[in-house]
């Protein structure tokens, strides 16, 4: 008799998940932008060494990666080689054209800015790597960083 | 007359979306590289010679790796566990010890000397050539960030200018072992630095980053009170390469 209906039904209205995919794509787009894809296949074995006193390299664009180590099909040898930008290189000279080829791609403002960065297998033996160091000395791109994954903490 | 249009369930909508976002957390790389940061030197022409500077054998901490990845370290066999210590050692001499650097301690009148010493080499010095010139302008921007940096952490004990850890491997040498080897270097000097900077600004040195511009004062000033000057020398050939 009262004024007010009771509600008929027992069950709460179900939440709408309509919201639902706008949220997931929200955080889709977010991962789109925010990371990177990999730019180029590895062909040759890297399994980095282990240091402790290392820093993060901060900015991406301004690096340019230079992989040695052991090429992963058997054709191209078993002996260290050099990579770069996807392709095998014959001889460390090769690496000045390598430097070269990119600095026109950057801002010249950022140019002493760029690392280029030496990702190096770790049973390479240290010749090939001199004579990459050598290389880019003549080329003048003279930041370098030596690439290493983090040690586990050494328990003192 | 139309029928009613049912509507399209969306509830699939989001499992969907899912499978997309799983599948480009899977594909993409958020690995940042990281690793030691090396600046290597000038490549300086073929027949120039640095003016004569007298170098003696006590700044000059020796590290030898031979192709058998063993270390000879100021004439002894060490192993790597012991490097870092070494290093420290060499880069603060606490008990003045008489193979190791002998300690300058850096105040305003000492840096404002040199400076005036510098620029009266140049100046009486004729037909200088081009990358001479350079090499004295750097000795003055040398003493320069001294100065910088007494003005801000006061008195302080440092290395002398021509002390340097010497690096060298052979060619045969593990890429490993090399890294090894400028990891502790490495750390002996971040801990040094880190003492400095804790004492000065209450944090860190490791903490401090290059693209804040608050910080980059900060490491410069610490980098002219702990000064990381490592040179390698011409690999060995004896080994397998």
């Amino acid at each position: 008799m009262s004024k007010f209906k009771k509600d008929s039904g027992g069950s709460a209205p179900a939440i709408s998940t309509a919201s639902l995919p706008d949220i997931v794509f929200m955080l889709l787009f977010f991962f789109m932008v925010t990371t990177v894809m990999k730019e180029q296949d590895v062909i040759v074995d890297v399994s980095k060494p282990e240091a402790s006193a290392i820093t993060k390299l901060q900015n991406k664009s301004l690096v340019d990666n230079i992989y040695i180590g052991v090429p992963m099909n058997a054709p191209a040898g078993s002996s260290p080689r050099i990579q770069t930008d996807d392709q095998l290189l014959n001889s460390a000279v090769q690496v000045q054209d390598f430097i070269k080829k990119k600095r026109p791609q950057r801002d010249p403002e950022d140019l002493d800015k760029v690392v280029t960065s030496l990702k190096v297998d770790k049973d390479t033996p240290m010749g090939i790597v001199t004579a990459v160091k050598q290389e880019l000395r003549n080329v003048e791109a003279l930041k370098i960083n030596y690439s290493a994954v983090a040690k586990s903490k050494k328990t003192k | 007359m139309a029928r009613k249009l049912e509507e399209i369930n969306a509830g699939s909508m989001a499992d969907i979306a899912f499978l997309l976002l799983i599948f480009f957390l899977v594909t993409t790389t958020m690995d940042s590289d990281e690793g030691i940061v090396r600046i290597l030197p000038q490549a300086t022409p073929p027949d120039w010679t640095p003016p004569p500077i007298p170098i003696h054998e006590r700044d000059v901490f020796e590290i030898n790796v031979n192709a058998q990845n063993l270390l000879l370290v100021e004439g002894e066999y060490i192993y790597m566990d012991q490097l870092e210590e070494l290093t420290y050692d060499f880069l603060t001499n606490y008990n003045g010890k008489e193979n190791l650097p002998a300690m300058i301690t850096v105040n305003k009148q000492f840096c404002d000397s040199k400076i005036g010493e510098i620029r009266n080499t140049i100046a009486t010095t004729q037909n200088m050539d081009e990358t001479t010139r350079k090499f004295w302008e750097s000795e003055i921007k040398y003493w320069e960030s001294k100065r910088e940096a007494v003005e801000v952490a006061g008195e302080f004990r440092t290395l002398p200018k021509m002390a340097v850890i010497s690096l060298r491997n052979d060619n045969g040498t593990s890429y490993d072992t090399y890294v090894q080897v400028q990891d502790r270097i490495q750390s002996a000097i971040n801990r040094l630095r880190n003492e400095w900077c804790r004492k000065v600004y209450g944090k860190d040195f490791t903490e401090l980053r290059e693209d804040i511009a608050d910080d980059q004062e900060k490491i410069k000033i610490i980098r002219a009170i702990v000064p990381q000057n490592i040179i390698e020398r011409q690999p060995k050939n004896l080994g397998r390469y």
